[in-house]
C-alpha cells in the first residue's frame, strides 16, 4: 500500500500542479509534493529489512485478457534507486528555483509525472508494467527538454526520442517474446527467471534488450545522442536525464538482463566489457578536449557509466555492488556539476571554459562546493565516488587485468580534465567578465551544501547504503550461477 | 436490422425535414436517429440472428456498427457550422451519410455474399456524391470523380470475384462457401482461387492498402475534410470487418493459399504508407498516408489468423477511430481561421489553445503508438498476434515502420508546441470541444484501461 502512495503521490502532484496552479505557486507546489514523496521513501527505507526478499509488493490484475499485473515490489537493489530518485527529485527542482520558465505549471508537471514514471521502472515486477514506466519517463522528458530547451532543441531531441525508442520497440519485442514463451502466460518477473531457454535464443533476447539499456546509459557506440541532448536542456532537464533516467538502462540490465538471459550475458559480455571500457577511455578523451564545461560534463559522464556499465558485466558481487553505490553517488555528483554550471550560466551566459576565471576569489562559497563535488566525482579516497570506483575497477581488473588497467585510466583522465576546467574556471585571476560575480545565496546553498553533505557522508560511511542492496545482490548472483550451471 | 431500418428513417425524415426548411432540426433528428439505432446495437448483444439468410446479426457486426455508429455521430457533432458553410443543401449531406451509414452495417453484417455486394454499393455510392458535393470547387470535383472511377473499377474485381467463387461452389453463402472449402479443400475447384484473388483485389481497394492505394490521398485532400474523416474512420473500419468476415470466416481453409500475397501487401503497405507520409506537407494528405500505413498494420490481423483476430482489429480500429476524429476536427477548427491545411498552420497553436492542441497531441500519440494510450494497445495486440506464429520479420519490419511513423506524427506535435506562428484565436464551438474532450479521454481510458474492449467479440 505504501509502495502505491510512492508510486501515484507524484502522478497526483503532476495533475494538481498542471490544473491547479499559478504561475508562481507550480514550482512550491512541486517541491512540496517531491518532498512529500521523499519522506514516503524515507520511512519506506525506515520500514525495510536488508535481505534479499522483495517487500512491500503489490499485485493487482491490470489487464486480464493479456495476463499484465500490476506487480510492484522493492527490494535492495530497487531500494538504491529509489532513494536515488526520490533524493534527487526535490534537489533538482529547488535547483530550478532562481529561474523562471514560461507555463511553469506544464514544467514542474511534467518533472514530477516523470518521477512517477521513473518510479515505476524502479518497482514494476511486471514485464509489461516495466515497459509502460520506461516509455512514460521518456515522454515528459521530451517535452521538457523539446520546450523549455536552447538553440537546435527540437532537431536535437527528436534525434534523442527516436533513438530512445528505437531501442525501447526492441525491447517490446524481447518483452513479447519471453512473453510468449512463458507457459504461465503472463509478464511476471518471477516467471522470466525460470524461463530456460537455449543460447540462441538468449543471444536474441539479449540484444533485444541490451540495446535499448544501451542506448539509455549511453554506452559507446550508442551514445550520439546524448551530448546534444544534455547540452541542449534546460539545466532541470539535463540534471533528470544524466541524474536519473540513465540509472533505468543500468537497473535494467542488472533486474531484466542478467538473471533472464545468463547465458546471453555471458556469451556476450566480453563484446559489452569491450565497448564499455572503449566508452570510457574514448568518452575521456573527447571530454578532455572540450572547450564547453557543460559538454565536458556530458562525455565524463559517458566515462563513468561505461565503468558501471563494465562494472556489472563481470557478474561479481563486488561489480554489482560497486555499481549499485556509483548510481546513486554517480547521480548527486553530476546534478551538483550542472547545477554548479547552471549558476555560472545563469549569471555570466557562458559556459566557455576560456572565458571565465578566478571565480574562486569572487565567489569563495561557490569554489569550495565546487570543489568537493569535484572530488567525488574524480573518486578521492573519502568522498561518495571513491567507494563505487574502487569496487568497480576491482572487479574489472579481477575480470580481466588488462582490460581492469585501462578502465583504470577513467580516474587519471578524470582527474586531469575535471581539474583542468577548475582551474580555468575557479582559479587564475577574474577578468572583466566574472569580475562581478556573485556569491550563491538562498536556495543554490541549500542545494550545493546538502550535495556536499551527501558526498561527504556517504564517502566516510557507506556502509549502510552497502548493506541496503548486499543480500539482493548477493541472492541475485545465486540465482544466475544456478542458471547457468543448472543448464546448459 | 432494427439498427438499419432505423437509420434509414431517420435518412428520409431528414431529408423531408430539409425540403421543408427546417434546418435546426436536422441535427437533433440525426443524433437522435443514431442514438437509438446504437440503442437497438446494445439492447441485441449476445442476441445473434440470423435474417433472411442474408445478414447475420453477431456480436461481430454489433461491435463494429457500434463503432461505426459512434464515429458517425461525432462526425455529426463536428457539423454544426462546417455544412452550412460548404453548401446550400446541407439535408443532401445528413442524409447521404446517413445512407452511406446503412450500407457500411451491411457490409458488417452479411451472409451472402450478394449483401456485401449490395452494402459496399450502398455506401460507394453515397461516397462518390459526398466527395464532390463542392460543386464549384475544383479539387472536390476530381476527388470525386477518381474515387468514382476507381471505386467502379474495384467494385468490378470485387463482383468477378464473387462470381468466380460462386461458380466454384454454387452458392453465395459464406457458411456454405465455408463448408465447401472445408470439406474438400485438398480438391477445390480451379475456379475458386482466382476467385479469392479479386476479392481480395477489391477489398484492398475499398481499404486503402497498397498497391491499390493510389486513389486515396488526392480524394481525401481534395473531399471536404468533415467527409474525408467520415471515410478514413468508418469506412475505413467497416471494410476491414467486411474483409474480415470473409477472409477470416469462409477463405480460412484456404489461409496457406492466400496469406503470403496478403502479406506481400502487408509490408508494401505499411512501408510505402509511412515512409511517403514523411515527405508530406499538408496535414490531410499526411493523414492519408498515414491512414495507408494504419491499414497494413489492420491487416495483421489476417496475415495471422487466431481467435481473437477480430477483437484485436476492433480494439485498433476503435483508437484509430476516434485519434483521427480528434486529429480532423482541429484541422476544420484550425483551417476555419488560417484556410490552410498545411502542418505549418498548426504553428503555435499551443499558445493560445491549450485543449485543442492537448487532445492532437494525445491522438497523435495514440497514433504513433505510445503506451498508456489506445494505439499503443492496438499495435501491442497486433505484435502479439503475429510474435505468437514466429513471424519476426513481419514485425521487425513493423517496428521499423513504427518508427518512421514517430517521426511525421512528431512533426504535428513539434509544430502545435515548439514553433512561433501566427497566434491564431480559434472560436471553438461547444460541440468540438465536446467531441476533443470526449475522444481524448475515450483514447487514454482505453489505453490505461483496455479490458473494457479486448475480447469483446
Amino acid at each position: 500500500m505504501e509502495l502505491l502512495i510512492l508510486i501515484f503521490l507524484p502522478l497526483v502532484g503532476a495533475i494538481a500542479t498542471a490544473l491547479f496552479a499559478k504561475q508562481n505557486t507550480a514550482k512550491v507546489a512541486a517541491l512540496a509534493f517531491s518532498i512529500f514523496s521523499l519522506a514516503v521513501a524515507i520511512g519506506l527505507l525506515c520500514k525495510f529489512t536488508p535481505d534479499a526478499s522483495t517487500q512491500f509488493s503489490v499485485n493487482y490484475q491490470w489487464i486480464r485478457q493479456l495476463g499484465i499485473n500490476f506487480h510492484v515490489g522493492i527490494d535492495g537493489i530497487s531500494m538504491i534507486t529509489v532513494l536515488l530518485t526520490n533524493v534527487l527529485t526535490p534537489l533538482i527542482i529547488l535547483a530550478s528555483y532562481k529561474h523562471e520558465y514560461k507555463n511553469a505549471n506544464a514544467f514542474y508537471a511534467l518533472i514530477l509525472f516523470m518521477q512517477a514514471g521513473l518510479l515505476l521502472v524502479f518497482t514494476a515486477l511486471d514485464a509489461f508494467l516495466f515497459y509502460i514506466g520506461w516509455e512514460a519517463a521518456l515522454i515528459p522528458i521530451y517535452f521538457i527538454c523539446a520546450t523549455w530547451g536552447g538553440k537546435d532543441r527540437i532537431k536535437v531531441n527528436m534525434k534523442f526520442f527516436v533513438y530512445t525508442i528505437a531501442g525501447s520497440l526492441f525491447m517490446l519485442l524481447g518483452i513479447i517474446y519471453l512473453y510468449l514463451q512463458n507457459p504461465a502466460n503472463n509478464f511476471e518477473l518471477a516467471e522470466f527467471y525460470k524461463l530456460e531457454l537455449d543460447s540462441t535464443q538468449q543471444g536474441w533476447i539479449f540484444w533485444a534488450f541490451f540495446i535499448a539499456f544501451a542506448i539509455k546509459m549511453p554506452i559507446f557506440p550508442f551514445h550520439t545522442w546524448q551530448p546534444d541532448t544534455y547540452t541542449t536542456a534546460p539545466t532541470p532537464g539535463t540534471m533528470l536525464l544524466s541524474g536519473i533516467m540513465l540509472k533505468m538502462g543500468i537497473y535494467g540490465v542488472i533486474r531484466w538482463l542478467l538473471p533472464v538471459v545468463p547465458h546471453g550475458v555471458q556469451d556476450w559480455s566480453c563484446v559489452v566489457m569491450l565497448l564499455a571500457v572503449i566508452g570510457v577511455v574514448y568518452a575521456a578523451i573527447i571530454a578532455f578536449m572540450q572547450k564547453d564545461a557543460k559538454r565536458l560534463v556530458a562525455y565524463s559522464s559517458i566515462s563513468h557509466v561505461g565503468l558501471i556499465a563494465a562494472g556489472i558485466f563481470t557478474l561479481s558481487h563486488q561489480g554489482l555492488q560497486g555499481s549499485m553505490v556509483q548510481m546513486l553517488s554517480h547521480g548527486i555528483n553530476v546534478i551538483g556539476l550542472f547545477f554548479v554550471l547552471d549558476i555560472v550560466q545563469s549569471r555570466l551566459g557562458t559556459n566557455k571554459v576560456d572565458e571565465l576565471g578566478g571565480l574562486a576569489k569572487v565567489a569563495p562559497q561557490l569554489a569550495i562546493t565546487f570543489l568537493i563535488i569535484l572530488l567525488g566525482t574524480v573518486a578521492l579516497p573519502g568522498t561518495n565516488g571513491f567507494i563505487g570506483e574502487f569496487l568497480l575497477l576491482m572487479s574489472v581488473y579481477n575480470y580481466h587485468a588488462w582490460l581492469g588497467a585501462v578502465a583504470g585510466l577513467t580516474i587519471i583522465f578524470g582527474a586531469v580534465y575535471m581539474f583542468r576546467s577548475y582551474q580555468k574556471i575557479m582559479l587564475g585571476e577574474t577578468n572583466a567578465l566574472t569580475a562581478s560575480f556573485k556569491d550563491i545565496n538562498g536556495t543554490e546553498k541549500v542545494v550545493l551544501y546538502t550535495i556536499c553533505a551527501l558526498i561527504i557522508v556517504i564517502g566516510v560511511y557507506p556502509k549502510p547504503l552497502l548493506q541496503i542492496s548486499d543480500a539482493s545482490v548477493q541472492h541475485l548472483l545465486e540465482q544466475i550461477n544456478h542458471k547457468l550451471t543448472g543448464v546448459n | 436490422m432494427n439498427i438499419i431500418i432505423t437509420i434509414a428513417v431517420t435518412a428520409l425524415v431528414v431529408l423531408y425535414a430539409g425540403l421543408f426548411k427546417a434546418k435546426k432540426a436536422l441535427l437533433p433528428l440525426t443524433l437522435l436517429g443514431l442514438l437509438v439505432s446504437l440503442g437497438f446495437a446494445i439492447c441485441s448483444w449476445n442476441q445473434p440472428t440470423v435474417h433472411f439468410g442474408m445478414m447475420q446479426i453477431d456480436n461481430f457486426a454489433l461491435a463494429f456498427a457500434g463503432i461505426s455508429i459512434i464515429g458517425t455521430f461525432l462526425i455529426f457533432l463536428l457539423t454544426q457550422r462546417y455544412f452550412a458553410e460548404n453548401s446550400p443543401n446541407v439535408a443532401e449531406y445528413f442524409t447521404l451519410i446517413l445512407f452511406a451509414l446503412c450500407g457500411i452495417v451491411i457490409m458488417v453484417s452479411y451472409k451472402n455474399l450478394s449483401m456485401l455486394f449490395i452494402g459496399v454499393e450502398i455506401m460507394s455510392v453515397c461516397l462518390y456524391i459526398l466527395a464532390g458535393i463542392r460543386k464549384l470547387n475544383f479539387a472536390s470535383n476530381e476527388a470525386s470523380l477518381k474515387y468514382f472511377l476507381m471505386g467502379a473499377f474495384s467494385t468490378g474485381f470485387l463482383l468477378f470475384g464473387i462470381a468466380l467463387i460462386y461458380g466454384a461452389t454454387g452458392s453465395f453463402d459464406i457458411d456454405v462457401i465455408q463448408n465447401v472449402l472445408v470439406n474438400n479443400v485438398s480438391n477445390v475447384s480451379p475456379l475458386f482461387y482466382p476467385g479469392i484473388i479479386l476479392m481480395m483485389v477489391g477489398l484492398c481497394f475499398k481499404v486503402g492498402a497498397a498497391p491499390f492505394h493510389f486513389w486515396t490521398p488526392d480524394v481525401y485532400e481534395g473531399a471536404p475534410s468533415l467527409i474525408t474523416a467520415f471515410m478514413s474512420t468508418v469506412v475505413k473500419t467497416a471494410g476491414f470487418a467486411a474483409f474480415l468476415r470473409l477472409f477470416a470466416g469462409a477463405f480460412e481453409p484456404l489461409h496457406d493459399f492466400w496469406m503470403p500475397a496478403l502479406m506481400v501487401i502487408v509490408i508494401i503497405t505499411l512501408c510505402l504508407g509511412n515512409i511517403t507520409a514523411l515527405y508530406q506537407k499538408n496535414f490531410k494528405r499526411m493523414l492519408a498516408y498515414s491512414s495507408i500505413s494504419h491499414a497494413g498494420y489492420l491487416l495483421f490481423s489476417l496475415v495471422v489468423l487466431t481467435a481473437s483476430s477480430a477483437s484485436n482489429v476492433l480494439v485498433y480500429a476503435a483508437a484509430y477511430t476516434f485519434a483521427s476524429i480528434v486529429a480532423f476536427a482541429v484541422l476544420i477548427n484550425v483551417k476555419q481561421k488560417t484556410g490552410s491545411d498545411d502542418i505549418e498552420s498548426f504553428n503555435g497553436l499551443a499558445k493560445r489553445n491549450p485543449l485543442a492542441a492537448l487532445a492532437l497531441t494525445i491522438a497523435m500519440l495514440s497514433l504513433a503508438g505510445i503506451p498508456l494510450t489506445a494505439g499503443f494497445i492496438g499495435k501491442y495486440v497486433m505484435f502479439l498476434n503475429v510474435l505468437e506464429n514466429y513471424q519476426i520479420i513481419l514485425v521487425v519490419i513493423a517496428i521499423l515502420n513504427a518508427l518512421v511513423g514517430f517521426y511525421y506524427y512528431f512533426r504535428v506535435i513539434i509544430a502545435v508546441y515548439f514553433k512561433e506562428g501566427k497566434e491564431i484565436e480559434l472560436d471553438t464551438p461547444m460541440q468540438y470541444k465536446v467531441v476533443l474532450v470526449v475522444s481524448t479521454i475515450v483514447i487514454l481510458l482505453l489505453g490505461v484501461y483496455p479490458s473494457l474492449i479486448l475480447n469483446l467479440i
